[in-house]
């Protein structure tokens, strides 16, 4: 469904991405991991053409992303990004039917169906009880929900998170990523995470693309990815590798100087 | 389920233009010269409908020629700058931004001194053309400046504007340490904002240029909402954001250019009517822009009335007024947060 080929991408001078190539199935949640730096963001905005390669190119079901309008892009692929606050504070629910501009064109009002597929999107982010509160009044958990809910009105086939569980406590962090799963498990969405946790990204991704200097180090199930080897040599420091006691998937512990 | 629809938004319009015929009204009814209210609509009533009648000739030149023009330009220049305020706050996502935050207007008061030290400012049209084009001369440099690899960054832009601005404050500075009396206080009166030079031939020179401007601007008005989230959240939504950016700067500005060259610089309309605008209906640019025009025509209408009865014979500049009554009732609204809740 989407085609990463050999795609570079520089900024000024340094080459962020080099020659990055992978593929993501239908129906796949991929999670993509890497120290900072190392192009995880970079190559997530690639894939919504927010930055064009200089080198190589994405596809879109077979379609290179540069032949679509952003309109196009963005009935097909939404994003959930790193915080991002309007400068005037807007209802929840006037920000989930923002995720229908794509759809409105010129028209400037959404219709009732527009209406009916925000209160859908609300209903699954279960924020429809707070529909009509101010953005800036919500807790950082409930927010996270408002903007999967506006990714989601999109109708999108892709959903793109960027960091989804930074400033979240843990309970709010499994209980953002378990909406996510249950979005694709049960309505078919295509996932493609980068995550700072390893953990997280391990215990819920179907497959892991580890980023080092620009370049894809390893990528494959989390099992293949996630060994005490490969973290180590990546982060440059010292960890502790095994398995997640409930789930058997890798579980990564940090250890302090001087504690082999 | 409440949310905007056009319905909604054209019943509160038409609620804020009823109120802003109110205050047009109002504002014909008063003035030094005592000219009843009822006889003033009347005399106005009769003209529209090209009756002859009620009034004598002294009483007919001033609603006709005096109060009409000055309440309908009043009424266009503080829609035009409450309309431009709204717009760059949305561009430079900054709630400090008003109309004149980009150097606009200093431009603009560059270009009316010279006219006035030229001996310009008696012909008709000498000074508002002289300071229109101060102002887009300004609208180019900071344009030029104000980007970086073709793109306009708001940041950088807020810069170019601002550093631009304070260059022609000198120059205002030093036009004014040059001039001559009688020169220094006409410049002064145009720097705090005057409406005493009104006609019906500036009515119908901006009317239809603000129009334009307005109807380009409210095409976008979904789009400027999801810029308010920051431009990769708008182009993930699909919106064309440097077009966006493009047309909100040179729409905005050339709206604040043509406002300003008619009656000088008056401050304060163009930031607080778009906030309390927003605290009242809320954020949303479909019904903040409209809103937000017929509020800005009846404050500065209200504003210019005040300032030309409250010391009768003396007319204060609009500008003290705007400030003087603007910024408590804003902290007033804002301290209190009366939310009307008509959505």
């Amino acid at each position: 469904m989407i085609e990463v080929d050999s795609v570079s991408f520089r900024y000024h001078q340094d080459w962020v991405l080099q020659d990055v190539s992978f593929q993501v199935r239908k129906g796949e949640f991929v999670g993509v991991i890497g120290p900072n730096g190392s192009g995880k963001t970079t190559l997530l905005k690639t894939l919504y053409r927010l930055l064009t390669p200089q080198r190589g190119d994405v596809l879109f079901d077979h379609l290179s992303l540069k032949k679509m309008s952003r309109g196009e892009i963005a009935k097909k692929i939404a994003v959930v990004a790193q915080e991002t606050y309007p400068a005037f504070p807007f209802r929840v629910i006037e920000m989930v039917l923002m995720g229908r501009s794509p759809y409105l064109g010129h028209l400037m009002f959404e219709s009732p169906k527009d209406l009916e597929i925000a209160k859908r999107a609300m209903e699954w982010t279960e924020i429809l009880p707070i529909s009509q509160r101010p953005i800036d009044e919500l807790s950082g958990g409930e927010r996270k929900r408002v903007y999967i809910a506006r990714a989601l009105a999109q109708e999108p086939e892709v959903i793109l998170l960027d960091e989804p569980t930074t400033n979240l406590d843990i309970h709010h962090q499994v209980e953002s990523l378990d909406l996510v799963l249950s979005l694709n498990r049960k309505k078919g969405l295509t996932i493609l995470m980068a995550s700072h946790d390893l953990n997280l990204a391990s215990e819920y991704s179907d497959r892991l693309i580890l980023l080092q200097h620009g370049r894809i180090f390893h990528m494959g199930p989390p099992e293949e990815v996630m060994t005490q080897e490969n973290i180590e040599k990546v982060y440059g420091c010292q960890v502790w590798v095994d398995r997640n006691p409930v789930s058997g998937m890798p579980r990564v512990s940090l250890l302090r100087k001087g504690v082999h | 389920m409440k949310i905007l629809t056009l319905k909604k938004v054209l019943l509160i319009s038409a609620l804020l233009g009823l109120i802003l015929i109110l205050v047009m009204i109002l504002s014909i009814t008063m003035g030094s010269v005592k000219v009843g209210p009822y006889r003033s609509i009347s005399i106005l009533l009769q003209s529209i409908l090209g009756l002859k009648g009620a009034g004598t000739e002294t009483e007919k030149t001033i609603i006709l020629s005096l109060r009409v023009p000055r309440a309908l330009l009043a009424g266009l220049v503080g829609a035009g700058l409450s309309v431009s305020g709204a717009i760059f706050q949305a561009l430079l996502r900054n709630p400090l931004a008003d109309p004149y935050i980009l150097g606009v207007s200093s431009g603009a008061a560059v270009g009316a001194i010279v006219a006035i030290l030229m001996g310009l400012g008696t012909l008709s049209f000498g000074l508002p053309l002289a300071s229109f084009i101060g102002g887009l001369l300004t609208i180019f440099i900071v344009f030029y400046f104000g980007r970086q690899e073709g793109r306009i960054h708001p940041n950088t832009l807020l810069l170019a504007g601002v550093i631009v601005s304070s260059f022609l404050s000198a120059l205002i500075m030093f036009f004014l340490s040059v001039s001559q009396r009688e020169e220094l206080r006409t410049i002064v009166f145009w720097l705090m904002g005057d409406f005493s030079l009104s006609n019906y031939q500036a009515v119908r020179l901006i009317f239809p240029y603000l129009l334009f401007a307005f109807f380009l601007l409210y095409a976008h008005a979904r789009q400027f909402n999801l810029i308010l989230s920051g431009e990769e959240s708008a182009l993930q939504l699909g919106v064309n954001v440097e077009r966006l950016k493009l047309i909100s700067y040179l729409g905005a500005s050339l709206m604040t250019a043509a406002s300003v060259s008619m009656c000088g610089l008056i401050g304060f309309v163009g930031l607080i009517v778009p906030h309390s605008v927003r605290l009242i209906f809320g954020p949303d640019h479909r019904l903040l822009l409209p809103a937000s025009a017929f509020v800005g025509a009846s404050f500065l209408i209200a504003s210019d009335t005040l300032g030309r009865t409250l010391f009768s014979p003396v007319e204060l500049p609009v500008g003290v007024i705007t400030a003087a009554f603007g910024g408590p009732f804003f902290i007033y609204l804002l301290r209190t947060r009366k939310v009307v809740k008509i959505l």
